[in-house]
């Protein structure tokens, strides 16, 4: 892990405060579009200055929003984890299984979550329970291709190995199958953590609380774009994008804890 | 000194061998080893060395003839034999000593017992400094010397190698074949080993079984009588250039004869 003093000689610190200086560009070209434009056109383009007022004056609601959000797809995501995992398991034990279910996952991936919410505001109710199964539904499929592919590719030669050590069935799946299938879960996991909070946002957006006005990022979004709050719109999109951040960076943080000791994944540079 | 013939310990008469409805892979083989046996078998490839060593270990069934291992059928005698793969088959995710534990692991044996085999086995290929490595920190010989160490864990009475070296450079090879005859020379098993390599199969073995291919038939039996231990010396010795010599000549004749 010795530090890269420099890439195509530029020196590390530089190379890291590299980001800044592009976010800081864009937001002064920003502000000089935001100055360009007339009176008349100025509500299409908040300025970054009214963004920031934005995220001060509606802080609580922002954040509260983002803990509704944020725990729906956190509930949704688990959930398609839990529930991918035991379905891949089964799929895995045999290509009759998968020749049977397969085409069905495929239709319930193809199927529009936009068709599907208003049936599910029939059946369990608009709110939570509806914003947890959209987001289940979206981050499912990803996790039980990966993961079923990831336990049906283990090394033939290990599977015999097993074999000649009269490994049961059982003992194959548990220190054999699954292990090697983590890489493929994680990879999956990494999928569907950039799409489980998308997942809650729309599912808030379409099937979301709005009675209560305890609703999420997506009920937000309703309510901010239909009163022309350009300035909230736009601080809502970034606790959004936020909140995308959060999911990836945790799912990473698992896959290391799981992975950096033994898979090339993680060797040396990681950059 | 052979005379009143002992019970060989592997036995393989008239064996046929077929996938499914494909063509007669392995025809009529029949060969015997007697304990203590180093047989190396060598071939065309596709002669179906490999398949030969699978069916001794009752990976794949016999379509025809029969074969006994230590007075039983393959599938029952699966205790006595140890297999080493032509790659290192190590679980990733397992250190050097947990990949070695794998086979008593499976069997259930007890933990304590375990982990002064595992020693044990690691000692004799003279990895116990790398006990908690992970393979993907080990060069190519050294896995291959974990995964040897493996089968040797459960004691095992025959060994089945095949084409273990195959993947490693010439130096490392000349290494590992002694070092492998030096444990040899400590735990009697009998060994079965599929090379290409004549000379690593006339330096290792004192028989060596010569297949022709389409199907795979045994052509020939050489007995190479240098006494063991062999050590590097053997290797130089004119003799053995002459050994190699004489058995290249023969399988390049039977690789002649086929194409």
């Amino acid at each position: 892990m010795s530090a890269q003093n420099s890439r195509g000689g530029f020196p590390a610190i530089a190379r890291r405060l590299l980001p800044f200086a592009t976010g800081a560009g864009m937001v002064v070209a920003w502000s000089a579009v935001c100055l360009s434009l007339s009176a008349d056109q100025r509500f299409l383009l908040p300025s970054p200055r009214e963004v920031l007022h934005a995220f001060v004056e509606k802080g609580p609601t922002l954040w509260a929003a983002a803990i509704n959000t944020g725990g729906g797809a956190l509930l949704g995501f688990g959930l398609a984890v839990c529930l991918s995992f035991v379905f891949a398991l089964l799929l895995s034990l045999s290509s009759l299984v998968r020749a049977s279910f397969y085409p069905y996952l495929m239709i319930l991936q193809m199927t529009p979550i936009i068709v599907i919410a208003p049936i599910l505001i029939l059946w369990v109710g608009p709110g939570l329970r509806s914003v947890v199964i959209i987001t289940f539904l979206i981050c499912f499929f990803p996790m039980v291709v990966n993961t079923t592919q990831g336990l049906i590719s283990t090394d033939r030669n290990l599977v015999a190995f097993f074999k000649m050590c009269k490994a049961t069935k059982w003992q194959e799946i548990l220190l054999l199958r699954v292990p090697a299938a983590l890489p493929y879960f994680f990879t999956g996991l990494r999928i569907a953590a950039t799409l489980a909070p998308i997942g809650a946002i729309v599912g808030d957006y379409i099937a979301g609380n709005s009675a209560g006005g305890q609703g999420g990022l997506g009920f937000l979004t309703i309510i901010y774009s239909s009163q022309f709050q350009m300035g909230a719109l736009f601080a809502t999109a970034a606790v959004g994008c936020l909140l995308g951040f959060i999911f990836v960076a945790g799912v990473i943080a698992l896959s290391w804890l799981a992975l950096h000791k033994w898979h090339d994944s993680f060797s040396q540079a990681d950059t | 000194m052979r005379q009143e013939a002992p019970r060989p310990i592997v036995e393989l008469r008239d064996v046929d061998k077929r996938y499914g409805d494909g063509p007669l892979i392995l025809e009529k083989i029949s060969f015997s080893a007697e304990r203590g046996d180093f047989i190396s078998l060598i071939g065309p490839s596709g002669c179906g060395k490999s398949t030969i060593l699978k069916l001794i270990s009752g990976l794949s069934p016999i379509t025809g003839g029969r074969i006994v291992v230590d007075g039983m059928e393959p599938a029952n005698a699966v205790e006595k034999l140890a297999f080493v793969f032509q790659e290192p088959t190590l679980l990733p995710w397992r250190t050097v000593a947990q990949n070695v534990e794998v086979p008593m692991r499976l069997h259930g044996s007890d933990p304590k017992l375990r982990s002064e085999v595992v020693r044990k086995s690691l000692s004799l290929v003279r990895l116990t400094d790398r006990m908690d490595y992970y393979p993907r920190q080990l060069s190519g010989g050294q896995k291959m010397r974990v995964s040897i160490a493996r089968a040797l864990s459960v004691s095992p009475r025959i060994l089945l190698l095949d084409e273990p070296f195959g993947a490693l450079d010439e130096m490392t090879r000349d290494h590992l074949n002694e070092e492998l005859l030096a444990i040899r020379q400590e735990l009697a098993w009998t060994a079965f080993f599929v090379t290409h390599s004549v000379s690593e199969a006339v330096f290792l073995s004192n028989r060596i079984i010569i297949l022709s291919s389409n199907p795979g038939r045994v052509n020939s039996e050489i007995r190479v009588e240098f006494p063991y231990p062999r050590t590097e010396e053997t290797r130089e010795s004119p003799e053995f250039q002459r050994r190699v010599a004489e058995v290249s000549k023969i399988l390049r004749s039977v690789e002649r004869l086929h194409s």
